[in-house]
């Protein structure tokens, strides 16, 4: 299984992210992605823009181990997860989760468990500006940890 | 010694993102008490029941995990990405 994890301040083209999960891979039967948008609007205010903080170094380890951890779960042919860090503006793609394997149930699956891994493992932090110029922290989600706590320890869900 | 890391919301309650400590207890346990110690935002962030993440050498830790001379220890508050 091959596994590109990317941490990066320049703006993401998610699109072209997935394609080389596939392409030159004749085994692959499947390709499933994620892709994770910033928005204007959160708990009904209007946002701006937003900064990604993160770990430099444990970053890089945790999408790594999360990868990884989906390859053993599933037979992968390749995993890439790209994030942002740095200012994002509405629209910009803030994360991409590309997999693929020969058949379809392993990567939909793979897909969304690792989303759900990252939303809760993976050492980055959200601030918002609001329109009315206000900065916040975003808080974490008790549906983030329930949806990664439903993935059971040894499952191939 | 230690290398102790702060991040986020954390970084800005306690107004330091990285000190140094000589004097280091065993588990992160007894580290967030040592911290809360400290009073203010400090007890506020570190005392019984916080909600605050921690990392030895940029891998998740829990409250029993040891800590050892040279090790990079960070506090975040809970991760908010993709």
């Amino acid at each position: 299984m091959d596994i590109e994890i990317r941490v990066q301040e320049t703006p993401l083209d998610a699109i072209a992210e997935i394609a080389p999960v596939y392409q030159g891979r004749p085994s692959v039967g499947g390709v499933a992605s994620f892709i994770g948008l910033m928005r204007d609007i959160n708990q009904g205010d209007q946002v701006d823009a937003m900064t990604l903080e993160h770990y430099p170094g444990m970053t890089e380890k945790a999408l790594q181990a999360i990868a990884e951890e989906a390859g053993r779960r599933w037979p992968l042919s390749a995993v890439r997860i790209a994030h942002r860090v740095g200012e994002l503006r509405p629209q910009d793609p803030i994360v991409l989760v590309a997999v693929s394997s020969a058949h379809r149930d392993a990567s939909l699956r793979a897909c969304a468990f690792i989303i759900d891994y990252l939303k809760t493992r993976a050492p980055f932090w959200k601030r918002e500006l609001t329109a009315d110029g206000e900065t916040r922290w975003v808080e974490a989600r008790d549906s983030d940890t329930e949806a990664a706590a439903a993935w059971s320890d040894d499952e191939a869900g | 010694m230690i290398r102790v890391l702060f991040f986020a919301s954390l970084r800005e309650r306690l107004g330091i993102e990285a000190e140094e400590l000589d004097d280091f207890p065993s588990t992160v346990g007894a580290l967030c008490e040592q911290l809360a110690g400290r009073g203010g935002p400090w007890h506020e962030i570190f005392a019984a029941d916080r909600a605050v993440l921690c990392a030895i050498n940029q891998e998740m830790a829990a409250e029993e995990s040891e800590i050892t001379d040279g090790d990079e220890v960070g506090f975040f508050p809970p991760v908010t990405g993709g």
